[in-house]
């Protein structure tokens, strides 16, 4: 909706009717649903996760709030909740043994790169949270790939680390050795977490059903539609249980929803409002070439995880999406 | 506009790489490193300098249909003598990092932009004038990118290291760095240029 | 001085001469620097032959050419055999080239005569500056992935993610495979010639 501020005038478009949606609603309708993925990496990874947490929140609220005031000088949008959003988005998509000056540095490239060089909320193309986490994996790829092993609660820099489900799926490709999957956890271990591998991964996809939860309470809240995370799940399962029955060398489907950040990255980072179609047939292509990308990306790239590069990759062709899937104003003529 | 002007011209209100973004390729394939960033730009400045002289004085006897293969030829000759001279004397790792880079300065759009909208309708002096000014210009650009890139992504300033290696970032010596680094060093000169 | 028209004599006369100025110029710029040019590569592939045979008094021989199949393709390598200054076969370096990362990386390798390997130099490489750029210092002696006094025979050199021994460059595995199998050709030449029949004769080389 555009709107034209005049002096303490405000003029905008019709319809005038106001709802009692806000930006403010629904980012901490987020900020609840992610809620029981917080509460679980606690349990699974103790201080480790709090220390992350914690600080790339307060990273990215410090930011927001210096870059608005200092740089931008304008009005701090601080109170809007994005950038407590964001931070938690980030924290959850980082290792639990990562150090603090590098949480810092993704912050500062979440917030200072990903948003507020584009001008702010409502005008970066990509997600912030992933261009953060993105540039944080390329720059620093040896302490972004080694993963904590779930269950150690009081150590943080110090963490065990051990094999993620994902990089025992990589090997197996590139070996061509089908053995290797035996050692991956079973579904039912997988939606809890707790699985023989130790859980290892980024804080926030180790349960599945802590993601879940927070699913089924965005759909009710109404915070965001079924479209992008339905077809981004659908895609990856059927496009990798395709694989998995042309070769043993790809893991069961099942296993594969259920590994890495399909869940986190369908649920909470695909469907940020910004940065996503807004019709829902745009939602639901922008959804298939999103779990097309991932597993494309997962089983013949050189990175182990897709889901964040497929994400990223698929903002980019948000616009045209949009530009495509226009809805048909009233009155005008439908093409035969 | 006396010659101090032009001098002054090409290095802040026309810089080839802040303002005109003229010679992207080499700026952002080049600069990994502030020496090579230097290299790169002293390697094109003196090109430029013998080219716009050249071109200045023959202008009269080039023919304009056949301005522009003229220009070329000239501009080549000077890169192969170039090229020449630095694998006989310059340094090996100078070499080992330009040497590819070298040849395209042939192709480069400062090379032949200056010699059609200057050097051509200027006097040999003042079109030395305006390569030294556009040369340092896009030295300085290269300088300040490469130093840039070298310090956050490796840790060291003209080869001394300044962060430990542990620190370093690398995106910004690969290529998204490079984009990164312009594009935010773009918004600070024209933060500095508008608010004169 | 009125400039001339675009006529076609004047155009073809004007385009051949400057052709053939500036062919002379070129022409007599080379001949100055052809000299140098050479001199210097030739110091340099010296001074990498001392660095590699880890030896400062040295007699390098004619350069041999090898060729092999790598691939399915016909590859040749360049063995430089050497001495040590009472004449005693120190071994030879041998001049190998792969694909790595960021396009070829040539590298100098020194077997000493039991094939094992005495040290190596990176001559050309486009790798990535941080990363797989480090392969210069990663498998020296007091690198992380040391594969000084290492010897092929065994097996071929490989990273330890496809179950070999030696340490890969953290997040350049492309480069630490190209690096090794550069290696790994470079002892494969360098065995096929059989060395007590093949007659070579050693030069001491100017410092």
């Amino acid at each position: 909706m555009i709107k034209i501020i005049m002096g303490n005038l405000i003029v905008s478009l019709s319809p005038h009717a106001h709802g009692t949606e806000s930006v403010e609603k629904n980012m901490f309708g987020v900020v609840i649903a992610l809620l029981p993925a917080v509460l679980i990496s606690l349990f699974y990874f103790g201080l480790g996760s709090a220390v992350v947490l914690l600080s790339s929140v307060a990273a990215c609220m410090f930011l927001e709030w210096a870059i608005s005031k200092y740089i931008l000088k304008r009005r701090p949008t601080l109170s809007d909740g994005s950038a407590i959003v964001t931070g938690l988005l980030l924290g959850m998509n980082l290792p639990s043994n990562l150090p603090v000056w590098i949480i810092l540095i993704g912050a500062l490239m979440a917030i200072g790169v990903g948003k507020m060089s584009f001008g702010g909320l409502g005008n970066n193309p990509f997600n912030p949270a992933l261009v953060g986490r993105c540039i944080l994996l390329v720059s620093f790829p040896a302490q972004m790939t080694s993963w904590p092993v779930a269950g150690q609660m009081s150590s943080y820099l110090d963490a065990e680390t051990g094999a993620t489900p994902l990089s025992v799926m990589k090997a197996a490709i590139k070996t061509g050795n089908s053995d290797l999957l035996t050692t991956l956890p079973d579904t039912f271990h997988m939606l809890l977490g707790n699985n023989p591998l130790g859980g290892a991964g980024t804080i926030g996809e180790v349960c599945a059903i802590a993601l879940l939860l927070g699913f089924i309470y965005l759909l009710w809240k109404k915070v965001i539609t079924w479209h992008i995370p339905v077809t981004i799940i659908t895609t990856v399962f059927v496009f990798s249980g395709l694989l998995h029955l042309a070769s043993p060398v790809y893991a069961n489907p099942f296993v594969v929803i259920l590994s890495g950040g399909i869940m986190l990255g369908a649920i909470f980072m695909a469907t940020d409002y910004v940065t996503s179609p807004m019709t829902h047939k745009g939602q639901i292509i922008y959804g298939i070439a999103i779990g097309f990308l991932t597993i494309v990306i997962r089983n013949w790239g050189s990175y182990p995880e897709g889901m964040s590069f497929a994400i990223l990759i698929m903002n980019a062709f948000t616009p045209l999406i949009n530009l495509y899937t226009k809805p048909k104003r009233f009155g005008e003529k439908l093409n035969r | 506009m006396s010659n101090i002007k032009i001098l002054l011209n090409g290095l802040i209100k026309e810089n080839p790489i802040f303002v005109l973004f003229l010679g992207m390729c080499p700026t952002l394939a080049t600069t990994t490193s502030a020496i090579n960033g230097l290299s790169m730009g002293l390697a094109t400045m003196t090109v430029l300098i013998c080219t716009n002289f050249v071109i200045s004085c023959i202008k009269k006897v080039t023919p304009d249909m056949v301005r522009i293969p003229v220009f070329i030829v000239v501009i080549a000759a000077f890169v192969t003598i170039l090229q020449m001279f630095m694998s006989a004397y310059a340094p090996d790792s100078v070499n080992k990092a330009l040497g590819i880079y070298i040849p395209l300065i042939v192709v480069n759009c400062i090379i032949l932009g200056r010699a059609e909208s200057f050097a051509c309708k200027n006097t040999p002096l003042t079109s030395i004038f305006d390569a030294i000014g556009i040369g340092l210009g896009f030295t300085l650009g290269l300088t300040l990118l490469g130093s840039v890139r070298e310090l956050l992504g490796s840790g060291s300033l003209f080869g001394l290291r300044m962060l430990p290696e542990t620190t370093n970032i690398l995106l910004f010596v690969l290529p998204p760095g490079a984009f990164l680094t312009l594009g935010y060093l773009v918004a600070i000169f024209n933060k500095i240029r508008t608010s004169k | 001085m009125q400039k001339i028209k675009s006529s076609l004599p004047n155009m073809v006369g004007v385009l051949v001469g400057f052709s053939l100025l500036i062919g002379v110029i070129l022409a007599s710029v080379n001949q100055i620097t052809e000299g140098p040019i050479k001199i210097k590569q030739e110091q340099t592939l010296a001074a990498g032959i001392k660095t590699v045979m880890q030896c400062q008094q040295i007699s390098v021989a004619a350069p041999l050419e090898v060729t092999d199949t790598i691939d399915g393709k016909l590859s040749s390598f360049v063995i430089h055999a050497c001495a040590g200054a009472t004449g005693e076969r120190l071994g030879a370096a041998v001049e190998s080239s792969t694909n790595a990362f960021g396009g070829e990386l040539k590298v100098l390798v020194g077997f000493d005569t039991n094939g094992h390997i005495l040290g190596y130099t990176i001559l050309a490489s486009s790798e990535t500056p941080g990363l797989g750029a480090k392969v210069d210092q990663w498998f020296q002696k007091d690198g992380k992935g040391n594969i000084i006094g290492k010897n092929p025979k065994g097996g071929s050199l490989t990273v330890s993610k496809d179950g070999g021994d030696v340490d890969a460059i953290t997040a350049s595995t492309i480069t630490s495979r190209a690096f090794l199998k550069a290696i790994n050709q470079a002892y494969r030449a360098y065995m096929k010639i059989d060395w007590a029949h093949e007659k070579v004769c050693f030069e001491p080389t100017n410092q």
